[in-house]
């Protein structure tokens, strides 16, 4: 039965060419104008780590007082915490792994004389930094708590930079000149950019990995500024000691808490060292202090902008309209074949078969369409390459769940677009037809 | 006219009339918002910065290591780079406008104020600085070559003199006798900076509407710092036509100075204009294209319902054009019709354009739309629909009289 509706569909789509090919391009150009915005914000809505985002948590500690607050935020909560919090929680050892983690540079010098300098983000931080998130090794290990205490002059390099400097060999043992210091290579990652850079959303969030990654008592120790943002809310004392003592927040915070428990202990615990630093005479404020996992913190810190959203609101609108006039169409080839599907009542199909007959021409129309759309939507993302930044263009492509939910969505808005029209047509009398003719 | 008629008719094709009348006024919904959310973000990228972006150029320098003598390399450099051909003149700052990046800090009249009286962005330079970005000085004077001394990243004294920008002074010293006063900023409570000039306009790195200075773009305050650290900029400006020579060559003569040197990020300030508002602009572009593609479906959409309805009133027209009607009141027929529904449609989509605007500003950082935008949108949608309906309304008007006497 399917079979015949469906070359019923076609021969009827056949003969109004103009009207269908208006409902196709309707639907075609809505279905196209919505997944190309939906396709950037999934990829900016994506969840970098998806099996450990309910398990790693940012921490905020309110180390300012409610009089001074940002206005970044709506909670009067900075999104990173200064360097006195940043060692008391690492020395706490509080959670089941936990580091401190902050973005430098360095000038980095290449053997090859005849090369110039050029410029490397470095992040510095602690060794659990690599188990936590998971960054996959591809020579060597990370380096050990030893190194951590030891201030050690190691490093781990990312893939890209390997590849640069070594050609992609395996440079573990090699050393390479940074501001005029040798840095012995521990381990090269594999390829790892989790976007949107859960880890750092302080300055931009789809940056790449840093290419170097040292021991953040290493980068303290050399007096390597935060190539990120610092927020302080009144003045330090001078020089280096004067920056790590102040209330200046520079150092993102993050914690592994691998169950609800752990989190409501450490939520716990967290509450107290605040209320310790109360007592103490540090803060002069109730304690405050937040946990987010990290699908939460990306939308604490609006990482799919609000551009994004208003492009998805505005094209799904879009998409509205042209399913009110697919559906005005309809009805109008509907109406128009009211003599035909009188002659079908007429010769014994009942309402059923009507309403299944119209419903399948409109999932065919709405296939095209879909089809159409699929196509526009990679144009479209192609026009997007003038406009979106080269970060976020690398991740929006459309893949087979792109397609997929495409399809589905054209056929789906079509056939509601058809329900009208066909209830109408499944109303028609044959009888009164029948005289009419 | 022919109104009664013409709602008889329409009795008798409720769905088809609300459907046009409904998609009218989403269409205009969508549009008035859009346009307004184009016109804001074009109005956001065209704000002027107050320097002379056209022949200015910015070169970041980061030196490798610390050289043994910072201070006394960033003077060679300036003075290299200020005595190259084609160059007007040059300084050394820790930031500059359309950057997106750079310090930031409360300004305050009193020392024990809890809350600043105005923000700012802090920009270091000499005496050069003045002429480098071209802005115009109002009142006061420039920095003095003694007054301008090295700075490390940590320092605290207080400025010794600030120049700031005209929308800084009117914001602190709204009587507009901001000159020769002194203000406390950068944190130090101790100690006062005064206001030595004020420029026209030099607004602050952070441009973006949704910026955390997005209340106080304009506000900037020069300070008479030669800053010493790692990473810092040289901002250079030529004579108009010199510029991609003098970029080239000042990047030579920096290395020819000193080669342990990273000359990382090397941009006009076109580009940076170009890169910092991308987003806005690309948005404008994503909504102008969606009106417009909107308008041609909504278009189409009107022409396909139409010329149905002429079809099926093949008979009904020829009866009337028997009887007597011209071509023309068979085209303005339709025409009256169209501009009924769309009438409805654009009443409907003014109410729709509010409430979604209104949704959308509780949403997202957006200001309320100007009626005008409301009001402009209805204007091109009745338009739209009376261009749309023009065609088969043609075609109707050209259905001869014979045909009343067919029978079908």
């Amino acid at each position: 039965m399917f079979k015949y509706y469906f070359s019923l569909a076609l021969r009827s789509l056949r003969r109004n060419v103009v009207l269908t090919m208006l409902m196709i391009a309707a639907i075609g150009v809505g279905i196209g104008a919505s997944m190309t915005t939906l396709t950037v914000f999934r990829a900016m809505d994506a969840d970098p780590i998806p099996h450990k985002s309910g398990q790693l948590y940012a921490v905020q500690i309110d180390n300012w007082g409610p009089a001074d607050h940002s206005m970044d935020t709506g909670d009067k909560l900075e999104d990173q915490i200064d360097y006195v919090d940043a060692m008391a929680l690492m020395h706490a050892h509080a959670g089941a792994r936990q580091i401190a983690a902050y973005l430098t540079g360095f000038a980095l010098t290449p053997a090859n004389p005849e090369l110039k300098p050029f410029k490397v983000d470095a992040r510095a931080t602690f060794t659990d930094f690599f188990s936590m998130f998971e960054v996959p090794f591809e020579y060597g290990a990370p380096w050990g708590s030893g190194d951590d205490d030891a201030r050690a002059p190691v490093i781990v390099i990312t893939h890209e930079l390997n590849d640069k400097l070594f050609g992609g060999a395996n440079s573990v043992g090699r050393t390479i000149n940074l501001d005029n210091e040798d840095y012995r290579i521990i381990g090269v990652m594999a390829p790892w950019n989790p976007m949107p850079r859960f880890y750092d959303l302080t300055s931009s969030d789809f940056e790449k990995t840093a290419p170097v990654f040292l021991p953040f008592t290493r980068a303290i120790d050399r007096h390597l500024l935060s190539w990120g943002n610092t927020s302080c809310s009144k003045a330090s004392e001078e020089g280096w000691e004067g920056l790590l003592n102040s209330n200046c927040v520079w150092i993102q915070f993050w914690a592994e808490l691998p169950s609800a428990a752990a989190v409501e202990e450490y939520r716990r615990w967290l509450k107290n060292y605040a209320e310790e630093q109360r007592l103490s005479g540090r803060f002069q404020w109730p304690a405050y202090t937040k946990l987010h996992d990290v699908r939460a913190w990306l939308t604490y810190e609006h990482v799919v902008s609000d551009e994004t959203r208003i492009l998805v609101l505005v094209s799904f609108s879009f998409l509205l309209v042209c399913v009110l006039n697919a559906m005005g169409l309809m009805l109008a080839k509907f109406m128009g074949r009211s003599a035909d599907i009188g002659v079908r009542r007429a010769l014994g199909a009942n309402k059923r078969a009507i309403l299944a007959q119209c419903l399948i021409e409109a999932g065919v129309v709405g296939l095209a369409g879909g089809l159409l759309g699929v196509v526009l939507t990679v144009l479209g993302l192609l026009g997007l390459r003038s406009v979106l930044s080269e970060q976020i263009l690398e991740l929006t492509h459309l893949d087979p769940s792109g397609v997929c939910i495409a399809l589905a969505l054209a056929i789906a808005a079509t056939m509601i677009a058809g329900l009208y029209p066909t209830w109408r047509a499944a109303q028609v009398v044959p009888a009164w037809q029948l005289k009419a003719q | 006219m022919e109104v009664l008629p013409i709602l008889s008719a329409m009795r008798r094709n409720k769905v088809g009339a609300i459907l046009v009348a409904v998609q009218m006024a989403a269409t205009l919904a969508i549009l008035s918002n859009a346009l307004f959310i184009i016109q804001q973000h074009l109005a956001l990228s065209s704000r002027p910065s107050g320097i002379d972006e056209a022949n200015l150029f910015a070169i970041s320098n980061q030196w490798v290591g610390t050289p043994p003598d910072e201070s006394a390399l960033l003077q060679t450099d300036l003075a290299a780079l200020r005595a190259l051909p084609g160059v007007i003149d040059a300084y050394a700052t820790n930031s500059y406008p359309l950057t997106n990046s750079g310090w930031g800090d409360g300004a305050d009249l009193k020392p024990d104020q809890t809350k600043s009286s105005t923000h700012m962005a802090r920009y270091f330079g000499d005496e050069h600085t003045l002429n480098t970005l071209g802005v115009k000085l109002l009142a006061g004077r420039n920095f003095t070559a003694a007054e301008v001394v090295d700075r490390m990243y940590n320092d605290q004294a207080a400025p010794t003199a600030l120049i700031i920008s005209r929308a800084m002074a009117d914001s602190m010293f709204p009587h507009g006798d901001a000159l020769g006063k002194s203000i406390y900023t950068s944190g130090n409570k101790a100690q006062t900076s005064p206001i030595v000039g004020i420029v026209e306009r030099l607004q602050s790195p952070w441009v973006s509407g949704s910026s955390w200075a997005a209340g106080w773009v304009e506000n900037t305050a020069i300070e008479p710092y030669h800053y010493l650290a790692k990473s810092f900029c040289y901002l250079v400006r030529t004579q108009p036509g010199q510029l991609e020579n003098v970029l080239l060559l000042s990047q030579q003569k920096l290395f020819e100075i000193h080669r342990a040197r990273v000359l990382d990020k090397v941009q006009t300030l076109t580009e940076a204009r170009q890169e910092v508002y991308r987003d806005d602009r690309g948005l404008a572009l994503i909504l102008a294209v969606v009106c417009a593609v909107l308008l041609a479906i909504t278009a189409f959409g009107i022409v396909g319902l139409t010329s149905y309805w002429v079809a099926q009133r093949r008979r009904q027209i020829g009866i009337r054009r028997a009887l007597g009607a011209t071509r023309g009141a068979v085209v303005r027929y339709f025409q009256t019709e169209n501009l009924m529904i769309a009438a409805t449609g654009a009443v409907v989509g003014i109410v729709l354009a509010i409430t979604l605007n209104l949704w959308m500003v509780s949403s997202f950082q957006l200001e309320r739309l100007h009626n005008s935008y409301a009001v402009g949108g209805a204007v091109i949608v009745l338009l739209l629909g009376q261009l749309a309906v023009l065609w088969p309304a043609l075609r109707a008007a050209s259905i001869p009289p014979a045909l009343a006497t067919r029978s079908v």
